[in-house]
């Protein structure tokens, strides 16, 4: 087995509509897969078709060897629904507890999971007071429990506080180096950045981009933008020698291809002490992003 | 089993905490002490003991109660983890929809019981306290406490199966209060109807056993007064029924918790979260 996830040619149709159209991925152990996409791509359909809790339209979907939804893949698998709200009666500690008896582990892990997650204070209150944040991870904290081969997390991070995000990311770190693989959504384009492995864009239904962050930039092409900052004085002499240049704020801004972006650093370098600063800005994970999704779009 | 219990010990802290256990408890008390006070007032002429006379109107107290209390306890039970989306994570999990069903109904059932032996002991407290006879009603009230139990079983059954169907909390407590409406008073009212109206005919002898057995309370309320020979006393549809033998009331009595809950599993078993 190579494999934790395996998708080949996965359809989903909601009557006329294609939620999903031919999705076609793996995910190996150990692996953290970033899923993005703009609202209505089909990131939570493909995860509940992952779990069985949706049947596919077409295409095919193996986890660890076994078929979504089998006892044998529910056990292997983990997973946190979008917007969960537990039952506003019960405690944190009550809840983790209830979670680790129906798969099978002892009751009095739950503490150690809450405080994993930072409940260890809450776990006693009810979860009708806690706050959005903190409803978040008592999810978190389920998700953790046994020894999850393929966690999916359908946007995890929605609700926490830049601190808890990395907090978030270190433990799914641990996870990853134990060898569970992991499969999350995102809004968040540049937490994933740093935190993932793997990153694959949705849209409409179809995957149009997958790989590194540095694969995708360098398949993207974009231009590259240029900010350089004139000694005073100085401004009209570098204009007129990068032209296309524009002046915002006292500095010069340029973008070029990249392919053409030491030619003109060599020629920013050639103007000598007529500049003061220069700043080179690679295209951002938004600009990669919504690269991707036009041209899905098309 | 262990993830039924733990489903069942869930379930019954978040209705203790919801209070239906106290508001089952306490109406049940409530009903069953009035009733038994009151009717161990005039007793004596009719040559029934005090606890047997509490039997006859606790019976009739509660068809309308108990199905009440179970619709109640259940309307939520599947509807409400859909919206809280709850639903989608517990069926991602390795158990059955069967065994979530179960674990429920376990507690529910076990709320139930403990209002149905609170009250009904009051009840046989207050009657032999009062008359020295009343022992001769215990098996009376035993039957009527088991029978309770499973008519809850039933109406609890009907209950998750308005939930599975509805899916949103609202329209299943709609559901489950026309549910408890058309079973409970208005299916008796039609029978009286339909029966003045057929005036001893067809209806009268063929059709009116048969739909009372139908009824789950209608056949609860039948077998307790059939058992304890109160037929004749009963007025209205109890009344018209003295032909129907106890068997048949009992069979009813047994099948009709079973057949709640399979529809209850069916209607589960379709959902999609
Ligand atoms: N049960 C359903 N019935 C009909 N259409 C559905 C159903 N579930 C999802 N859809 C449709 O499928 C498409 C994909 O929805 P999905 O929830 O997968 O999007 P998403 O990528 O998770 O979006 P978001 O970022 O907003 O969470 C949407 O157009 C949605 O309206
Ligand atoms: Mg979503």
């Amino acid at each position: 087995m190579t494999s934790t996830l395996k998708i080949s040619a996965l359809t989903k149709r909601f009557g006329d509509l294609a939620a999903l159209g031919g999705v076609s991925l793996t995910v190996a152990p150990g692996e953290r897969v970033a899923l993005l996409g703009h609202n209505g791509a089909g990131k939570s359909t493909l995860m509940k078709i992952i779990l069985g809790l949706i049947p596919a339209t077409g295409g095919e979907v193996t986890i660890c060897d076994a078929a979504p939804g089998s006892p044998a893949a529910r056990r292997a698998v983990a997973y946190l629904p979008e917007n969960v709200a537990f039952h506003p009666a019960l405690t944190g500690e009550e809840q983790i507890r209830h979670y680790l008896s129906l798969r099978g582990e002892s009751p009095s892990l739950a503490m150690g999971l809450l405080e994993k997650v930072g409940l260890g204070q809450a776990a006693r209150r009810r979860i009708g007071t806690y706050s959005k944040g903190m409803r978040q991870r008592v999810g978190l904290a389920q998700a953790l429990i046994g020894n999850p081969r393929l966690l999916v997390l359908d946007e995890p991070t929605s609700g926490l506080d830049p601190v808890s995000r990395r907090e978030f990311y270190a433990l799914l770190d641990d996870l990853a180096a134990q060898g569970a693989s992991i499969l999350l959504s995102s809004h968040a384009l540049t937490e994933v950045e740093a935190r993932t492995d793997r990153i694959l864009i949705l849209s409409r239904g179809r995957l149009v981009a997958e790989g590194t962050l540095s694969d995708l930039r360098r398949r993207a092409d974009l231009p590259v933008t240029m900010h350089v900052t004139a000694r005073n004085g100085y401004a009209p002499d570098i204009a007129r020698a990068l032209p296309g240049a524009i002046l915002v704020d006292g500095a010069l801004h340029l973008t070029c291809a990249q392919t053409e972006k030491l030619e003109t650093l060599g020629r920013i370098a050639g103007l000598g002490d007529k500049v003061a600063d220069l700043e080179v800005l690679p295209p951002s994970l938004e600009d990669l992003y919504s690269h991707f999704s036009q041209q899905g779009a098309q | 089993m262990n993830r039924i219990l733990s489903t069942a010990g869930t379930e019954f802290r978040i209705a203790l905490r919801n209070r239906w256990v106290a508001i089952a408890l306490v109406l049940m008390a409530v009903f069953s002490l009035v009733l038994s006070l009151a009717g161990s007032a005039p007793t004596g002429g009719l040559g029934v003991d005090r606890l047997s006379v509490t039997v006859a109107s606790l019976t009739s107290l509660s068809v309308y109660l108990i199905p009440l209390l179970a619709l109640l306890m259940s309307f939520d039970a599947i509807a409400g983890e859909s919206e809280r989306g709850t639903l989608s994570l517990l069926l991602a999990y390795p158990i059955a929809r069967e065994e979530i069903l179960l674990g429920k109904l376990v507690a529910h059932l076990a709320i139930l019981t403990l209002a149905v032996l609170l009250g009904h002991g009051l009840a046989a407290g207050v009657a032999i306290a009062t008359d020295e006879n009343a022992l001769a009603g215990l098996p009376a009230l035993f039957r009527l406490s088991w029978s309770s139990v499973l008519l809850g079983a039933t109406f609890l059954g009907a209950g998750y199966a308005l939930s599975a169907l509805s899916r949103r909390p609202s329209g299943a407590a709609g559901l489950a209060i026309g549910l408890w409406l058309g079973l409970v008073v208005l299916y008796d009212l039609a029978l009286l109807s339909a029966i003045v109206a057929d005036n001893g005919g067809w209806f009268t002898t063929d059709a009116f056993p048969v739909a009372l057995l139908a009824n789950p309370a209608d056949a609860f309320r039948l077998f307790n007064l059939t058992a304890s020979g109160a037929t004749a006393a009963a007025a209205g549809v109890g009344g018209a029924a003295d032909a129907i033998p106890l068997w048949q009331s009992l069979s009813s009595v047994l099948i009709w918790p079973f057949a709640a809950l399979a529809l209850a599993a069916a209607a589960f078993r379709k959902v999609t979260p």
